[in-house]
């Protein structure tokens, strides 16, 4: 399978994903340019971390006009596979792929560093190398990864799975001080209803070595892999 | 014609940075304030349209690109021309 990595101006973890891809996991990647209208057959879209047009508006809210982006929109809406990781999280709720909306971290700081997550729901084709309840460790950083969403949809998130990845202590606890941007339900990711598209604040990419203090970033690359890779395998229960 | 939008967070969203301008006043002694929202001012210049036109154009804009109808809310004035 091919990841394709989109390459907005200001973003700055675009190759931190490449060489996570391509060098860690061992799976042909290429960069996508914003401007370019040709996804070039990738099988799964990567949405990098990063500034994307200064954040300018708000965040994630300009990039979503980019040529390429309407590309995505399509190859999601066909049923493409898209991960969004921090600012392509972001990019993801302006577009309307996943819902919701990021508010400003609900301290006003810049939050770089290790966070655990849990595995909400492993029935997902971002997860079905985990199992439900497994915590990872990821490192974070981030201004506006405040998830919110309107009574009514996150019901509906809730209701129907989509919930990928809460915020948790290291033993698995959802606790306020683990959740800590703020987040409602102390989301940290979500999918959307067809399950191809997955959100995510916190950075696998940065946790795919040993090197880097941690490989539990690749449980969700991991996943991605079977599940494009082997479509009929069974995810775990 | 020159319009204002003014973009701010729905009542039913919490505006950390609106709480923490309060708390700034307050420690200035400002205790008559009891609340403080903070927002975004967009003016747009606008050329051959009439005013009914405008009036469908900037709530179009405003929705689909200056806020996020999902925290966001606006209210918009014409500052110069009809």
């Amino acid at each position: 399978m091919k990841f394709g990595v989109v390459q907005f101006p200001g973003s700055n973890c675009d190759f931190d994903a490449y060489h996570a891809l391509r060098h860690a996991m061992k799976r042909p990647t290429v960069m996508l340019w914003h401007k370019d209208h040709d996804l070039q057959g990738v099988d799964c879209v990567v949405l990098p971390g990063g500034f994307a047009y200064g954040d300018y508006l708000r965040v994630g809210a300009i990039a979503r006009f980019s040529p390429l982006m309407q590309q995505v929109k399509a190859f999601a809406r066909g049923g493409g596979h898209v991960i969004g990781i921090c600012n392509g999280f972001q990019v993801l709720l302006e577009l309307g792929l996943l819902p919701g909306a990021m508010l400003r971290n609900k301290n006003l700081k810049f939050l770089c560093q290790p966070v655990h997550i849990r595995i909400e729901n492993a029935r997902t084709d971002f997860t079905r190398a985990g199992r439900k309840g497994q915590v990872l460790r990821v490192p974070i950083a981030h201004f506006d990864g405040n998830y919110y969403a309107p009574a009514r949809t996150l019901n509906e998130v809730e209701a129907n799975g989509e919930v990928v990845f809460r915020y948790c202590d290291a033993d698995g606890k959802v606790t306020d001080e683990a959740n800590v941007n703020g987040s409602l339900h102390a989301i940290a990711g979500i999918r959307n209803a067809a399950g191809n598209v997955l959100g995510m604040m916190p950075h696998p990419e940065r946790a795919a070595e040993a090197l880097l203090g941690s490989t539990d970033g690749r449980t969700v690359f991991e996943s991605l892999i079977l599940s494009l890779e082997r479509p009929g395998a069974k995810a775990r229960p | 014609m020159k319009v204002r939008i003014l973009v701010s967070f729905k009542d039913s969203v919490l505006d950390p940075q609106g709480q923490t301008v309060k708390n700034a006043l307050h420690t200035l002694g400002y205790d008559a304030v009891t609340d403080v929202r903070q927002g975004k001012v967009f003016e747009l210049d606008l050329e051959g349209l009439t005013r009914q036109q405008a009036e469908a154009l900037v709530p179009e804009i405003s929705r689909r690109v200056l806020a996020n109808p999902i925290i966001e809310k606006f209210e918009w004035d014409i500052l110069k021309g009809r």
